[in-house]
């Protein structure tokens, strides 16, 4: 018999899927200018301790409020401190507790939002009513009372936003299960008898993956600008420590006069939200998900 | 004027590839359609039937563009008019149906007021006339009570009475030609006869031309005058409709209609091998070079012009097709199955019954199930070693959910199901241990669903060899090569995902999977009906042969009655979840029929324009089984009387072994009606 072979393709490693992955986002302008931004902000996370020319903390009561200059290129703000050094530091903090807090938004609205497509059901309808009353309760207000009560360390912020932005992922993880759910695939897994774990793991996972990685990427972008507006309001970054949220903050009474000390760390956060955003959209189209019918909320 | 309606002239379509590849879907088409003529176009999936009948009315699927060629309608090119003219056509002068009628139909407005609108917009028509015309459309598509139906909501009416809506909103425009995309695909057996009917007498009657659009040689059979066969976007063959049918001579053509099971053939047809070539795979000779039987070493490097043969009235795409004019029809040879069953009993049900009901909470409690009318009832089958056994009905008869409590899917009601005389098996999956799990698989109707789209071929067939046998390394490698050229596929096919396997190749590997377990049954639900008809007689001598090898008994769910008749030693015949009728296929093929057995058997298209469908029972749709008496009663057009609608008729045995379940005595069934 002659067999017809349609496209020979052999099987990829992990390493070759991400990294034809990220060509093919590259590929794409939106996606390439995405991916400069991020990569930049992350390299200069790493390396801003380094090559910052002055120190973030020291206070110079006579070069308060210079206007940029060969010596200080942003300019320095009401304390005499240099903005270009505490601008290139400003998005370290902000970067890491969000990356973080992302990672756990994703494990447990992913995991959960598995489990709700799963079971279905009352269980199903009861964890939902539940994930959604707590979707109606304005986060930042939350947010508030948690750091009021438990103060703003690391340990708190990023399990906290972990928490509340990972509601919208168990949407997403439920009803891409759902999709799946249906599929003969599945139930002739069960008829096999395969265990639950089994199917979970080899069944759903790989078909949900994809929309619940994307779904996180996004989220990442918004945790940031909330993170930045804890700071922004007090309740983030502690000072002296440079973040993009509180200098805003800080220097948005000067706006008028000393521009250039509200302007850099606006210019840094924006960008860093665009380039995740443009990255995930890009993420997005690379694995073939349509996200183009759902608004950030 | 001139008596051609539409002329496509060197029409060719494509898409760009990702990498920038101009991909032809339609190559260099050129056909003409006269007036009054009804055309068939078929093909086998990604053919590009569609795409021509889409072009024909001036449409271009997103994604695809034109590359070259016109598609002319009254002498102006509707490819390359404006959308504003091309409104003015679409829906009066030419009408299109689609396949899914259902879904062409809005969902919350009433079916009059959606015809009603399709007359205001095409046809100049007062508000009384359009009252009437109405009526009238509804009248002439054959809709009972049209004043009842056009009050009613989509979702209120059956596929049938949906696709027949279809028709008469294609009507209300008077079309000079009608476009009809696989409109039948997807309706029930007897569904589908009264639909193609219909069709053919609203061509008698208002002389519209008609494209119909079918991979359904069945159906393009009843209705075409003229049919063109299209292979791998190009035209192969185009001639008269009894021409083609009676005496292909395009290898192709030859080829399938050799492989379509007949009722009239008990045993499997030869299969076709391979599959048709992917779009964009670049060829240089014959397209179908890697699948025929009459080629040479010609046809591998220079590709074959469409050639009209004056005499015939024929275009034809081959070097060869000499060869052919000399085969005055198409000899079918079919292989005997062989029925190599025991009288050793494997699976017994007795008294099975299934619902579907919502179960009250006192039941639910209590952990039972409490139906006075269940989906399912009266199951009596006795499975023995080695048989295939075929479960027939229309849609909705119940026969996945049989197979579904066999396979412990879903629990039963009441009965019992025993494997191997003496051990019962729960219908809930919990209570079996792995080895009851292992004895019986599964096999889908469709592989795009019942394959994971992320595993490897290796990984899908590695998971029962695993779970049942614990197979590891090198031995699981042994083992999955070994099962993979049981369903003829290479080694290389290991590594590939379903999306690189052809529909074909896709049910092969499902095929694998099942057997991976070396079970002792398996239940097959529908496993050929998505699949190209090419394809199709592959797959059955496959299952027929690894039947032979591994002594497996089949369950063959089905509502294809010639696949049936090919492939099965017995018959189980369905209605709304009762038996009508069980016996030998051979029995079962012959009088005397159960009235409803005798209603499927006529209701059966075949590929050959002297055999007509026997339209004997209405084809309305019944939502539930009836409480009392026979499940066949609303339908019947031999039903006795009140005793029918009373008492559940008795078995009755024909002297062959067929048991019939009806009240009229056998010897009166024997008689044919009509
Ligand atoms: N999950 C379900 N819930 C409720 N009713 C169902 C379900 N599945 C099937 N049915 C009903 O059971 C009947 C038999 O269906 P099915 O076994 O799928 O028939 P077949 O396989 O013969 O087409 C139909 O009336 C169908 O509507
Ligand atoms: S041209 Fe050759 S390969 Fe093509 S159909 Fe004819 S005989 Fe077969
Ligand atoms: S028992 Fe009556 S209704 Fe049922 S099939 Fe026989 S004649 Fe028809
Ligand atoms: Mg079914």
């Amino acid at each position: 018999m002659k067999i017809n072979s349609i496209y020979k393709e052999e099987k990829k490693s992990a390493f070759q899927k991400v990294s034809e992955v990220i060509i093919t986002m590259a590929s794409r302008p939106s996606g390439f200018i995405g991916l400069s931004i991020l990569v930049f902000h992350i390299i200069l996370a790493f390396v801003s301790p380094y090559i910052a020319p002055y120190d973030f903390k020291a206070i110079n009561p006579t070069l308060m409020l210079q206007a940029p200059s060969a010596e200080y290129w942003f300019g320095t703000d009401d304390l005499g401190r240099d903005v270009f050094t505490r601008t290139i530091l400003g998005g370290r903090t902000a970067l890491t507790i969000t990356f973080f807090g992302s990672l756990i938004a994703l494990l447990w609205g992913g995991l959960l939002g598995i489990f709700c497509g799963l079971v279905g059901g009352k269980i199903d309808d009861i964890v939902m009513r539940i994930v959604d009353a707590f979707l109606s309760i304005p986060w930042i207000l939350a947010m508030l009372l948690i750091v009021s009560l438990l103060g703003t360390s690391t340990e708190v912020l990023i399990p906290a936003l972990g928490f509340f932005y990972g509601k919208g992922i168990v949407r997403v993880a439920r009803a891409a299960t759902h999709d799946v759910i249906a599929k003969d695939f599945i139930v002739s897994a069960r008829a096999r008898g395969h265990s639950n774990f089994s199917i979970i793991w080899n069944e759903i996972i790989p078909n949900v993956r994809d929309a619940i990685l994307v779904e996180g990427a996004m989220r990442w972008s918004w945790m940031l600008l909330g993170f930045s507006s804890l700071s922004f309001l007090g309740f983030g970054v502690s000072p002296p420590t440079p973040d993009w949220g509180l200098m805003i903050s800080n220097a948005r009474g000067l706006m008028s006069f000393a521009y250039w000390a509200v302007i850099a760390p606006i210019v840094g956060l924006s960008s860093l939200i665009i380039g995740i955003n443009l990255t995930a959209d890009a993420f997005a189209k690379a694995l073939g998900i349509d996200r183009s019918t759902k608004a950030p909320v | 004027m001139s008596d051609i309606i539409q002329k496509v002239k060197n029409l060719s379509i494509g898409f760009k590839s990702k990498k920038g590849e101009e991909i032809l879907i339609l190559k260099n088409i050129s056909t003409k359609i006269k007036k009054g003529e009804t055309v068939g176009i078929v093909g086998e999936s990604g053919s590009g039937k569609s795409t021509l009948a889409l072009a024909m009315m001036g449409y271009v699927k997103h994604g695809l563009y034109t590359i070259g060629g016109e598609c002319e309608f009254n002498s102006s090119n509707l490819l390359n008019m404006k959308s504003k003219d091309l409104e003015k056509i679409r829906g009066r002068k030419i009408a299109m149906i689609p396949q899914n009628a259902g879904q062409a139909l809005t969902p919350n407005l009433k079916i009059g007021y959606q015809i009603d609108e399709a007359l205001q917009l095409h046809s100049d028509l007062s508000e009384k006339e359009r009252e009437k015309k109405i009526s009238e459309l509804l009248n002439k598509v054959r809709l009972p009570s049209p004043e009842t139906i056009a009050l009613r909501y989509p979702h209120e009416l059956s596929g049938g009475q949906q696709q027949r809506v279809a028709v008469a909103m294609a009507l209300a425009g008077t079309p000079d030609l009608l476009l009809l995309d696989e409109p039948t695909t997807g309706l029930d057996v007897t569904t589908q006869a009264h639909v193609l009917e219909l069709l053919n007498f609203i061509a008698k009657d208002t002389g519209t031309s008609m494209v119909y659009v079918s991979h359904d040689l069945g159906a393009i059979a009843q209705v075409s005058d003229r049919i063109i066969v299209m292979y791998s976007g190009e035209i192969v063959l185009e001639g008269p409709s009894r021409d083609i049918l009676k005496r292909p001579i395009h290898p192709y053509t030859h080829g399938l209609l050799k492989s379509i099971p007949k009722l009239s053939l008990a045993g499997l047809p030869e299969s076709m091998p391979g599959s048709q070539p992917q779009p964009g795979i670049i060829q240089s000779g014959c397209s179908f070079f890697d699948r025929c039987n009459f080629s040479e070493d010609k046809c591998k490097n220079t590709s074959p012009q469409l050639e009209f043969l004056k005499e015939l009235n024929t275009s034809v795409r081959c070097f060869n097709y000499e060869k052919l004019l000399n085969e005055s029809q198409v000899n079918q040879n079919v292989n005997k199955i062989k029925n190599n069953s025991n009288d050793k009993e494997i699976l017994n049900l007795s008294e099975v019954s299934i619902s579907y009901a919502k179960q009250k909470l006192l039941d639910q409690i209590f952990n039972r199930i409490s139906d006075d009318n269940p989906t399912v009832q009266d199951i009596n089958i006795n499975i023995k070693k080695g048989e295939t056994i075929a479960l027939v009905g229309e849609s909705g008869s119940g026969k996945s959910t049989i197979l579904k409590s066999i396979a412990g899917l879903l629990k039963t009601k009441d009965g019992l199901i025993r494997f191997d005389e003496n051990r019962n098996l729960s219908s809930d999956l919990k209570e079996r241990n792995p080895n009851d799990l292992r004895i019986i698989q599964l096999i889908f109707q469709n592989p795009d669903e019942s394959l994971n789209p992320n595993h490897t071929v290796e990984e899908i067939i590695a998971q029962p060899l695993k779970l049942y046998f614990g197979l590891k390394g090198e031995e699981l490698n042994k083992n999955i090569i070994d099962l993979l050229q049981k369903v003829r596929l290479g080694e290389f096919y290991m590594s590939r995902y379903p999306r690189q396997l052809s529909g074909g190749e896709k049910q092969r590997v499902a095929v694998a999977r099942a057997f991976a377990a070396k079970p002792d049954i398996i239940l097959c639900d529908e496993v050929t009906s998505a699949l190209d008809v090419s394809v199709q007689a592959a797959v059955l001598n496959l299952l027929q042969q690894l039947k032979e090898d591994f002594g497996t008994t089949y369950i063959f769910v089905s509502h294809d009655l010639a696949v049936v008749r090919a492939i099965s030693d017995r018959v189980a015949v369905l209605y709304q979840g009762r038996l009508c009728e069980v016996g030998p296929s051979n029995d079962v093929y012959k009088f005397p029929s159960h009235p409803y057995t005798e209603v499927l058997l006529g209701a059966v298209l075949e590929p050959d324009p002297d055999i007509k469908p026997k339209l004997v029972a209405e084809d309305i749709v019944e939502e539930k089984p009836p409480e009392k008496g026979c499940s066949f009663q609303g339908r019947c057009s031999r039903i006795v009387g009140d005793i029918c609608k009373k008492d559940i008729p008795p078995w009755q045995l024909t002297d062959s072994g067929n048991a019939i379940r009806c009240h009229i005595p056998i010897k009166e069934l024997q008689k044919e009606q009509l």
